[in-house]
């Protein structure tokens, strides 16, 4: 059972009210793509991949993006409740989607750093902690199905 | 593997820390402790809380250490050699990878901090091969 301070909570919602999450979803996936190249491989049907900038302006990397994130949206209005909330996605990325868990903290990662460049300063050491705590939550919700 | 590309980006976001490098450091060992508290465990003879002296001057080693990498791409496995055999035989920190993971974490959050839209993904992507590069040499002795 996890437990959220309220000041977690805060940090978080505080922060979430403020994240495009189209743009930040985009961003966050596109740089997986980049930072880790061989993630590329679960998504062979996206067109063109060939460099950065190929990557960044890829609007199904774009679509995909926004959705990952969407569905982050989702964890937050369930902090209480991840491992329910994740449960069938968590299904579909072992059976349907044979994606290695170790990708979703990669993923937990990198969302982080694009925060970080986003907020900048705001993005306080206090901040960083609550949600690399988030992150670390939700790819272990994403993996509890795996068999 | 850096490419000259990644190589010239890395030195290129280390000029642009213009004698900032030591906050840098003791920001990330910071964020690291608040971000993942078991790391802790390694410096129990420390005064652990904010700001403290111990905390900035060991930023300021691991910064120093990392920009003697830097000016050294071409032969990461020489330049930190001595600490390869300090991390291995004397600190015996747990699997390189994990510790050095979630500096290396932190140390990319206060860059970006720091760097905004500056912290291109080129940028993070090279500076993330820089930091598996060198926990790697500081690997090669465990065993």
């Amino acid at each position: 059972m996890v437990h959220w301070t309220a000041e977690e909570k805060a940090l978080i919602a505080g922060l979430w009210g403020k994240v495009n999450v189209e743009e930040c979803g985009a961003e966050a996936l596109a740089r997986l793509l980049i930072v880790y190249p061989w993630t590329q491989r679960f998504f062979s049907d996206f067109g063109n991949l060939s460099s950065p900038t190929a990557i960044i302006g890829n609007p199904k990397v774009r679509a995909h993006g926004k959705k990952v994130l969407t569905s982050f949206g989702d964890a937050i209005k369930n902090l209480d409740n991840l491992k329910v909330t994740y449960s069938k996605l968590s299904e579909l990325h072992c059976d349907k989607l044979h994606v290695d868990p170790e990708n979703f903290r990669l993923l937990g990662d990198i969302l982080i750093i694009v925060l970080a460049a986003h907020f900048t300063k705001d993005f306080t050491p206090a901040c960083q902690a609550t949600w690399q705590k988030l992150v670390g939550l939700v790819a272990h919700a994403l993996a509890r199905k795996y068999h | 593997m850096l490419t000259a590309e990644d190589k010239k980006l890395i030195q290129q976001v280390w000029g642009k820390l213009g004698g900032c490098e030591e906050e840098v450091g003791a920001e990330a060992l910071w964020r690291m402790f608040s971000s993942y508290p078991p790391t802790k465990t390694y410096f129990p003879h420390f005064d652990l809380s904010q700001g403290s002296d111990q905390i900035r001057g060991h930023g300021k080693k691991v910064v120093a250490a990392l920009g003697n990498a830097i000016k050294n791409l071409d032969n990461l496995s020489q330049a930190l050699s001595e600490l390869s055999n300090l991390h291995a035989y004397n600190l015996r920190v747990d699997p390189p990878r994990f510790p050095l993971q979630f500096l290396a974490q932190c140390l990319q959050v206060a860059l970006a901090v720091r760097l905004g839209k500056e912290y291109t993904p080129e940028v993070h992507s090279a500076v993330d091969k820089f930091m598996s590069a060198v926990a790697a040499v500081l690997a090669e002795k465990y065993r």
